[in-house]
């Protein structure tokens, strides 16, 4: 039994462990409006807004095609047959109808949602200018092969000057404090949501074949696509434990299951570079769900956060049957999507260090389209520049190698050498001695050396004193 | 021949287009008998609407626009999922389905030997089984279809079939197949004067190659169906389909059953771009076979990666050009050789070269050339349709031959372009048409360089290039010419059937299907014109076979010219009839007599009388005067000599142009659209907001197929990118921050089209190939403009980083 609100609406159903939120509402509730245009969090056809109790009133967008429906416990859904009231349109959609901005109209319902999610994130200073990236933040997941987004965009500039027309559940006083009030924790016997990291172990112990999900971004194409069978999930998402962040002297101690939202703020003061990695990491809808946990306990080869959280040092805290232990990231990654964790482990949390004063960061990815795309490959690179010499050098890349790693001959071509072209020629070449990279459908072989040899030049070149300011070594859309 | 008419089992094999007495030459003009009624211009028309939105788009908005997943099923509808095959060349040795009909859930499993009627369903030629019999030609072929209660019951039970096929080298190289003469379809050469003579006398020759990448529709609804069998032996389909007369026609022969025991409807496709063309009709043939040996209504969905797999793209060429210039660089004359990769049956592989053929001039005289299109076979799925068929991979080898011929020639791409457009003396194309309005593409050249400033950017991005080391800029024009109307001539027909009620409202329905381009909404606003109403009070219910027969496909641009044309035909004959019946029933002045903002006006002024629409129209219907009618349309005068290779196959062309300016990160290879100004020719647009979005949405989607849309199979011929997570279409990012797109105005057709309107659907396609050649562009200023690098499409960063590399290897400053 799932209990949540639906546009406003109490609803109590029954769901398997692997239904979607999209299965769920065009299948069991009969609410079509949400369209299926690829099942695996790619498109953004399924577009919904979901307000949970922690999302302390903001409506966060999601995939309904990856969302696990039992997470809908406890909160609001709104989909786009919900934000009319009778024939008034949402600004949202008026905007959209008088911008001529559908033209099929199959992905329409899920631009909207988007577009509702920006307009009630902003629903306090309309007026406030629309900056282009929080524009290609909140859209950059739609995918539309009609319109070519000019009309769109406009749409999402003249949602402020529409009637403020409010969805009928939004005059219902009671309504928050309703959903609010339901609880998050999991009722159905196959779907298990510990609250605490002892009840995850015991549940473990119990359910040793059950995957455990948190944002599902990735694992539950393991459903769409590969039409896997659990009798069992445990989701982690609400873990004490692995839902906060814990500030020390030296770093932080981020929670396995904290999304990339809840972590950006952290990152936007600290490490920059590194947050703006994340406004290229999946889309919104991605990004409102997906952990750092999983993104590292998926190991995947490409995956965007390993490389830099490799160049930081980054540890882990390991839970399982046997107790905590904490491993240096770099320890972690064995082979090609094999882990060091133990039977029954799970990554607890993430070891953040803070930054030294004088130490730099730099994260390049390289991917076929800039937006909402895996990573080609991906470069980080750590160092303090001390007078001439640069210390504590520490490189790291995603997608050279079948797994992410340090390349530490590059790092030893540069630990203590002045940053001259000279120094960085010998990188080059300790670099092409060091790595054989894939050769997929992202890139061949070929260019992943090029290009990651290049990467090193562009490291050469902003810090190369000769260099005139004006002259550009990237682009600005790109790269910092 | 592709036509609706029953195809005996041995096929036919002629030509699509038959060889014909060619007819006169001359271009009709507007006032020509013919343009009598077509004459108007929309722009006169200053009470409708013009810029009416989209029909649905309050629909699409609230999520009430229901598409064939959406549409209630009958209580025990089952779900229908397709078994392919996973070898690209093989013989099929067994196909043990036993496992698969004792999956939980299921209900029936068929397989090609199940097929009472026809079992190969090719639409022109055969070539395309609806199940593999005895061999396997690409990954992804249909093997068998099962019927079960669920959707994940339907799609778990295809993977338990047992099949057997002994592999066979299969064959992905075009270039090769076309040596060895593997073709789907002849191969065909247009010869415009001695080429040969050209050649040998030209000062300079150049030649080069290219690689243009093929392009996944990627409509964002997939391909789906939902089949209801009838109470006689027939079936009725929900379709997301761009051709229902063909599905049903295919339909009946593989049931052996009649056509009109088949009704085939369309509300809309959730996007179609040609990818529903043909590739729509096999399956719901075969939720057709499972929903009559059922009884039971069947749906059908592929789920992305096996719409992606099992359909057929854009077509790969592999283009060659052997051109010879004079010293300003104009092209004398030369050879050009295109081969389309056609994947492994005809499909409409024979139209689509043809018109890459067709389009190898683009906008420029080729002299005395001769153009010849082969048709490779290759094992992958069967190419097909999509925007532009054909035209912009044939557009794209003089694209590249004018950069090449500028940096030969040290000159400024645009003024090579310039010279070499179509110009007095130099007016046929290379198939014999004459290309009338010739001028008007000098104009908008020349209006575009002068709106968009491209000599001062051109200075300004030459500075720039000369400072930069890393970064580069490059800025490019590209002019397109496109040929409207169906290269195989009788497709060029449609028609219409308007229906007014007694309390005024009507109905159109034409054989024209809506995937977006706003259609129905053009045709809407061409019945209200013609009758003088709202256009509230005029509807489009759906795209149905038993209301409008024997249509064309909704593809070729000619949606709105051809059904437009239908409907107006049908919309006159309903106002002559209520204007006739008004003159003798209040017996006031034929001559004087208008239907206008809602109502029959007889006379001027206080002299004047006025009859409210549904006043007039109650009155007709109790004096029993019909309040129906059917309307046709066929394109007038062109023709086309397959064995001459010479005609006029287009009535007109359309025309357009781009200027597009990138910035290059020649390290990475990553790179911006940074600015794009268009200047298209719609004619007299019947609706400049939907001819707007159509020209945008058409150039982010040509942008698209030129750099980042890149299909990747392994060597087994499997599709690698067959889902959005490695098949990148452009997303809101990819927007350029500057996108200027004016419609020109004050140009009307010259040919006597719909209210002198001209297509919109294809033509910006092409305009995209400016962000290709501004790649190039930026990428000639590693080499100071003196070469002209190489750069196959997808221009993805790699492709974009690899030429970088290799004119820098070659050593320039």
């Amino acid at each position: 039994m799932i209990e949540f609100f639906l546009n406003g609406r109490r609803q109590y159903v029954e769901a398997e462990p692997t239904t979607s939120v999209l299965a769920l509402l065009r299948e069991t509730l009969g609410h079509c409006g949400t369209k299926e245009g690829c099942a695996s969090g790619d498109c953004g056809a399924c577009t919904v807004a979901i307000a949970d109790p922690d999302s302390s009133a903001a409506w966060r967008t999601a995939n309904a095609c990856i969302t696990p429906a039992h997470q809908l416990q406890g909160c609001h859904l709104v989909t786009v047959e919900g934000l009319a009231r009778g024939e008034a349109l949402h600004p949202a959609q008026a905007a959209m109808v008088e911008c001529h901005a559908s033209q099929c109209g199959f992905c329409t319902p899920g631009i909207v949602m988007s577009l509702f999610a920006l307009h009630e994130s902003r629903r306090q200073t309309p007026a406030a200018p629309l900056a282009p990236q929080a524009l290609e933040a909140a859209l950059g997941g739609n995918l539309c092969r009609c319109t070519g987004y000019r009309p769109i965009r406009d749409a999402a500039h003249a949602m402020a000057t529409q009637p403020d027309s409010r969805p009928a559940w939004a005059d219902d006083p009671e309504l928050e404090t309703a959903w609010r009030a339901l609880g998050r924790a999991s009722r159905a016997t196959h779907y298990h949501t510990p609250q605490h990291l002892a009840e995850l172990m015991q549940l473990r112990r119990e359910h040793p074949q059950a995957p455990l999900v948190a944002g599902a971004t990735d694992l539950w194409l393991g459903v769409t696509q590969r039409l896997e069978q659990w009798p069992a999930v445990i989701d982690l998402s609400q873990v004490t434990e692995l839902r906060r962040i814990e500030a020390e002297d030296k770093g932080w101690w981020i929670g396995a299951a904290v999304t990339y939202r809840e972590w950006e703020p952290l990152l936007q003061t600290h490490y920059p570079a590194f947050a703006h990695l994340l406004e290229r990491l999946g889309s919104a809808q991605i990004r409102h769900r997906a952990t750092v946990g999983g993104n590292i306990a998926n190991a995947s080869p490409i995956g965007d956060t390993p490389p830099v959280l490799l160049a930081l040092e980054a540890r882990l805290r390991l839970a399982g049957p046997d107790g905590e232990r904490e491993l240096p990231l770099s320890a972690f990654f064995l082979d090609y999507r094999k882990t060091a964790l133990r039977p029954g482990e799970c990554i607890v949390a993430i070891w953040l260090p803070r930054p030294e004063d004088d130490a730099q960061l730099r994260v390049w990815k390289l991917s076929k389209r800039r937006e909402d795309d895996i990573s080609t490959l991906l470069g980080a690179f750590h160092w303090r520049q001390t007078g001439e010499q640069m210390h504590d050098v520490r490189v790291a890349f995603g997608g050279m190698a079948a797994t992410p790693l340090r390349v530490h001959k590059v790092e030893a071509a540069l630990e203590g050498q002045p940053a001259t072209a000279e120094t960085f020629a010998d990188a080059k070449r300790a670099l092409r001695a060091a790595l054989t990279p894939l050769d997929d459908v992202r890139g061949s072989a070929d260019y992943r050396l090029t290009a990651a040899a290049n990467l090193l030049e562009r490291w050469a070149l902003i810090l190369d004193p000769s260099r005139d300011d004006t002259q550009e070594v990237a682009l600005d859309a790109y790269a910092h | 021949m592709r036509t609706l008419t029953k195809r005996l089992q041995a096929s036919h094999s002629s030509a699509e287009a038959r060889p014909q007495a060619p007819a006169a030459e001359a271009p009709v003009q507007g006032d020509e008998p013919l343009a009598r009624e077509a004459i108007a211009s929309t722009h006169d028309a200053a009470r409708q609407p013009q810029a009416a939105r989209h029909e649905s788009a309050v629909k699409h908005v609230t999520g009430r626009a229901h598409y064939i997943d959406d549409l209630p099923a009958p209580a025990g509808a089952l779900h229908a999922m397709v078994g392919l095959s996973e070898v690209a060349h093989g013989r099929l040795l067994r196909l043990d389905l036993d496992a698969v009909a004792r999956s939980p859930g299921v209900v029936d499993v068929i397989s090609a030997g199940d097929i009472p009627g026809h079992r190969d369903i090719g639409p022109v030629f055969p070539g395309d089984p609806l199940f593999a019999e005895t061999s396997v030609s690409y990954v992804g072929q249909p093997l068998f279809a099962v019927a079960a209660t669920s959707y994940a019951a339907a799609r778990r039970a295809v993977r338990a079939a047992v099949v057997e096929i002994e592999a066979l080298t299969p064959r992905f190289d075009a270039v090769a197949a076309a040596a060895a003469g593997e073709f789907v379809r002849p191969s065909h050469r247009q010869v415009g004067g001695d080429w040969v003579q050209a050649l040998a006398q030209a000062p300079h020759v150049l030649e080069a190659r290219q690689f243009v990448g093929g392009q996944e529709h990627f409509y964002l609804e997939g391909q789906a169906c939902l089949v209801i069998p009838s109470e006689d032996e027939g079936v009725t389909v929900h379709t997301s389909n761009q051709h229902p007369s063909e599905t049903q026609k295919l339909v009946a022969e593989v049931l052996d059953i009649p056509f009109h025991a088949v009704t085939v409807e369309n509300r809309r496709m959730g996007g179609g771009f040609g990818g529903k063309e043909t590739q729509a009709a096999p399956w719901a043939c075969m939720a057709a076979l499972l929903a009559r040996r059922t009884g039971r209504a069947v749906r059908l969905r592929l789920p992305r990666a096996e719409d992606t797999r099992a359909t057929g793209k854009r077509h790969p060429f592999h283009n060659r050009y052997r051109l010879g210039i004079d010293d300003h660089g104009v092209i004398i004359g030369g050879d050009i050789e295109l081969i389309g990769d056609c994947g492994h049956s005809p499909d409409l592989s024979e139209a689509v070269v043809d018109r890459a053929m067709f389009h190898a001039d683009n906008a420029y005289s080729l002299g005395a050339a001769r153009v010849t299109g082969h048709r490779a076979r290759t094992h992958t799925a069967s190419n097909t349709a999509f925007r532009g068929f054909g035209g912009p991979q044939g557009m794209m080898i003089i694209e590249r031959a004018m950069d090449d011929i500028a940096r030969h020639r040290g000159e400024d791409p645009l003024t090579i372009r310039l010279r070499n457009l179509y110009r007095p003396g130099r007016e046929t194309t290379h198939y014999g048409q004459r290309v009338d309005q010739h001028p008007l593409l000098h104009h908008i050249v020349e209006r575009l360089t002068q709106s968009s400033d491209y000599w001062q950017r051109r200075e300004a991005i030459t500075a720039f290039n000369r400072h930069s080391s890393v970064v580069k800029r490059g800025l490019a024009l590209t002019p397109v010419k496109f040929g409207i109307s169906f290269t195989a001539k009788h497709l060029n027909q449609a028609g219409a059937l308007l229906h007014v009620y007694t309390d005024g409202s009507v109905m159109i329905n034409h054989g024209g299907t809506e995937m977006g381009q706003g259609l129905h909404t053009k045709i809407c606003q061409v019945v209200a014109r013609e009758l003088g109403l709202e256009l509230a009070a005029v509807r489009i219910s759906a795209t149905r076979t038993d209301k409008v027969p024997n249509t064309s496909p909704t593809a070729a641009s000619s949606g709105a010219d051809l059904n437009g044309m239908a409907a107006r035909d049908a919309a006159i004959q309903i106002r002559r009839r209520l204007l006739d019946f008004a003159a003798e029933h209040y017996q006031w002045d034929r001559e004087g007599l208008t239907l206008q903002d809602g109502a029959l006006i007889a006379g001027d002024g206080d002299a004047g009388h006025r009859v409210a629409w549904g006043e007039l129209i109650q009155a007709a219907y109790l004096a029993r005067v019909s309040l129906s009618a059917t309307g046709f349309y066929a394109t007038p005068l062109i023709h086309y000599d397959r064995d001459s290779g010479q005609g006029r196959p287009f009535y007109y062309f359309a025309y357009g142009a781009a200027v597009s300016e990138v910035r290059v990160d020649t390290l990475s290879g990553e790179y911006r659209v940074e600015r794009v100004d268009v200047l298209h020719d719609v004619g007299d647009s019947l609706n400049p907001a939907i001819d707007r979005g159509q020209v945008e949405g058409g150039f982010i989607q040509g942008m698209g197929w030129l750099t980042s849309e890149e299909l990747k199979w392994n060597a087994e011929g499997r599709l690698l990118s067959d889902g959005p997570a490695t098949y990148k279409i452009p997303t809101f990012g990819d927007l350029p921050p500057v996108f200027n797109v004016e419609l020109l105005e004050g140009h009307p057709n010259s040919q006597a089209s719909l209210y002198r309107s001209k297509a919109v659907g294809e033509p910006p396609f092409m305009l995209a190939i400016s962000v290709w050649s501004a790649l190039r562009d930026a990428l000639a200023s590693l080499v100071d403009y003196r070469e002209s690098p190489d750069l196959d499409t997808p221009a993805t960063p790699e492709r974009v980083l690899l030429a970088a590399e290799a004119l820098r290897r070659r050593g320039t400053p």
